[in-house]
């Protein structure tokens, strides 16, 4: 099935006036059929991107909820053949991102890996542990393939830095939206409101970290968000595996829902 | 090429044509020490692969560092908590009859006799003395058996910060006696449930806090791994040890050791003891890594912690190094009955010195670093750390082959009390 580019996404959205819900899953979490099912329910609810993150033994940027959902998938038999025959299966006509660290990319060799995630349909890549210092060999590889290479921006990113990001970096920019590492919280903080208008760029920006109720969602849209990213709220509907596909389509109408209006 | 002691084991053709090679590696990088000037990269390996809220703390650190690693004020005040606070300087100590036994002059580096038991308190407390310079009020730290954790613990209850110590569950049951020493000392220890719940998952779970804490903390790493500066810094602080011991051996023999020797997990000692060494060629450095069972590896787990002798390049913690991992780059766990060794990475400096040839990887298993800690314990009426009995079995090895050379300087970077509950467990207890 011929996947949407991201920015193709993006500016059918701009269209619409809306803003866009990605939605992180882990991958083989906790199986490859799983996956098949889960995905098709946040597409049902309004997802616009989703995530798949492919697991890695040591995790350093996320909370719980995360890590453990790696090791299930781990634990699943999932390595990185599978993972790309799974990403082929996939149904859905949405882009597909892929989000891991580093080494695996790297054990696997750098242009072999986006090769094979480009083959597969995957059209970003997402790597939380490489600063846009360390990502050259990357960059060449996603530039080859035509693989946008997202990269993340926190509240402590200099002036500088968020400058040298701007210049590499393409699909949309992920603001990290609090210190810290991914996982659900009560508020949005002042940081995002402060980070997202210090940052001028015509890539989308996309929230995330810490967002998991439709009200959120839509205080960050109205703070001048192009998207909100949203993970460990779904992981745990997984791993506590009742009614998952219902309640995961809920919870994305919901984020979506907030997402809708205009900023 | 003469000057330079062989100590390879058991000694093949396939040897000699590695030595020349290694000969001819180390001529070609004599200014090895200065690779660490290209900004925390050591040849291909080190670097700073770490979450970007991380990198604005990296900077700060490194500014810090730079800042202060040359400033009179705070260099004599480390000089001054090294001296009064951890009881150096530590003696070179000719073991007469470990010599007599291995036909070499065997000098032993007492940094067992540290405050704390092991080397780990010149970091510790160095680090600990910039955090306070940095304006830092929390120090937070990883630690594997507990020997670096209660370094800090040590370091952080005297210069009065909150300290927080991160432990694998798994540690923890393992070795309560540390974790309550910490705890004697104001330190909360953290046990952590995730992962493989050892000391990488410690490590992961103290930059977890890092990410979440930065602006008041610093966090304490307690080996020449991690993100740049870290590898740079703390080899700094353990570089007293090897500076002393070229004071030493002049003083002692009017001449340069033939080798030196020190056991090698993330390789602080190894370093410490080393890098004033790196550019006297005419010094063979050897890394003793700790070989586990076996250099294999089941799907799941290594069966040893020797990354330089049997690891793969990747990134772990925040640096390009020598790493134990699977096809698909999952970290594998290591073995080692040596707490202090059972890692799965190494210091990306270490990893860079030996694939140059500048260093020698070897690697003792379980069972001959055992034979180890009895032998110097009934020679010499010293009890070495399981970890430093790794550096210990060599001399077996080296000597069987004839290459011990003349005069040798083997690291002696912990005191064995800590082990002590272990060997016994092996022996189905006294």
């Amino acid at each position: 099935m011929e996947r949407q580019k991201i920015s193709e996404k993006f500016s059918e959205l701009r269209e619409r006036k809306e803003g866009a819900l990605i939605c992180y899953i882990m991958a083989g979490d906790p199986s490859a059929e799983g996956t098949c099912t889960v995905v098709k329910a946040l597409v049902d609810g309004g997802a616009d991107i989703i995530e798949l993150g492919f697991p890695f033994s040591d995790p350093v940027a996320d909370g719980p909820t995360i890590q453990v959902a790696g090791q299930r998938a781990l634990a699943a038999g999932l390595d990185t053949q599978r993972y790309f025959e799974l990403v082929k299966a996939l149904k859905v006509r949405i882009p597909l991102v892929c989000m891991t660290y580093y080494n695996p990319v790297f054990r696997y060799g750098v242009e072999k890996f986006v090769e094979q995630a480009a083959d597969s349909g995957i059209s970003g890549l997402i790597v939380p542990d490489i600063p846009v210092e360390e990502a050259a060999d990357l960059k060449n590889s996603c530039d080859k393939h035509e693989v946008d290479l997202i990269f993340l921006v926190a509240p402590t990113t200099t002036e500088e830095r968020v400058r040298k990001i701007l210049e590499r970096g393409s699909g949309f920019l992920y603001l990290v939206s609090r210190l810290g590492v991914t996982g659900t919280r009560e508020d949005v903080s002042s940081s995002t409101r402060e980070l997202l208008s210090r940052i001028e760029t015509r890539l989308p920006k996309a929230v995330g970290f810490g967002i998991s109720t439709g009200k959120q969602a839509a205080e960050v849209r109205e703070t001048g968000a192009d998207a909100v990213i949203v993970g460990s709220a779904f992981v745990r509907i997984i791993e506590e595996g009742k009614d998952v596909s219902e309640r995961l389509e809920a919870l994305a109408r919901e984020l979506k829902s907030g997402m809708a209006r205009a900023s | 090429m003469t000057g330079i002691k062989v100590s390879e084991f058991p000694i093949k053709d396939s040897d000699l044509n590695e030595l020349a090679n290694e000969l001819a590696g180390s001529k070609k990088n004599l200014k090895v020490g200065e690779t660490g000037q290209v900004k925390g990269k050591y040849g291909k390996y080190g670097g700073q692969y770490v979450p970007e809220v991380l990198m604005p703390a990296l900077k700060e650190l490194e500014e810090g560092y730079e800042q202060y690693k040359n400033d009179p004020e705070f260099l004599a005040e480390l000089d001054h908590y090294l001296r009064e606070f951890a009881g150096r300087k530590t003696p070179l100590y000719f073991a007469r009859n470990l010599s007599k036994k291995y036909g070499s002059k065997i000098y032993l580096k007492r940094e067992d006799l540290v405050h704390g038991g092991a080397h780990k308190l010149n970091n510790a407390i160095g680090q600990a003395l910039l955090a306070k310079y940095m304006g830092k009020t929390r120090l937070i730290a990883e630690t594997g058996a507990g020997q670096h954790g209660t370094a800090t613990a040590m370091a952080g209850a005297n210069l009065g910060f909150e300290t927080v110590v991160y432990m694998g569950a798994k540690d923890v049951k393992r070795q309560q006696m540390n974790a309550y020493r910490m705890e004697l000392m104001g330190t909360e220890v953290k046990p952590v449930e995730t992962g493989s719940k050892t000391l990488k998952d410690a490590i992961n779970e103290a930059f977890r806090d890092w990410v979440t804490n930065i602006e008041n903390t610093h966090y304490l790493i307690g080996s020449v791994v991690g993100p740049h500066p870290y590898p740079v810094m703390v080899r700094d602080f353990q570089s007293v040890i090897g500076r002393e011991v070229k004071e030493q051996i002049l003083q002692k023999e009017g001449r340069m050791p033939d080798s030196i020797i020190a056991c090698a997990g993330g390789g602080s000692n190894a370093m410490g003891i080393f890098h004033p060494f790196v550019e006297d060629t005419e010094v063979k450095l050897i890394a003793v890594e700790a070989g586990g069972k076996a250099l294999k590896c089941t799907q799941k787990a290594a069966l040893h912690s020797a990354c330089l002798c049997a690891g793969e390049e990747g990134i772990l913690h925040g640096a390009r190094t020598k790493v134990l991992q699977d096809k698909n780059g999952q970290i594998l766990e290591s073995e080692s009955i040596s707490a202090g060794l059972d890692y799965s990475g190494v210091g990306p400096e270490l990893a860079y010195l030996s694939e140059s040839g500048r260093v020698t990887a070897r690697y003792a298993t379980d069972n001959e670093a055992l034979e180890a800690f009895h032998e110097l314990s009934r020679l010499e009426g010293i009890i070495p750390a399981l970890e430093s009995s790794h550096a210990l079995a060599y001399l077996k090895k080296a000597s069987e082959a004839g290459e011990l050379g003349e005069v040798v300087v083997v690291n002696l970077s912990g005191r064995g009390d800590k082990d002590l509950e272990t060997v016994l467990s092996l022996r189905g207890g006294v």
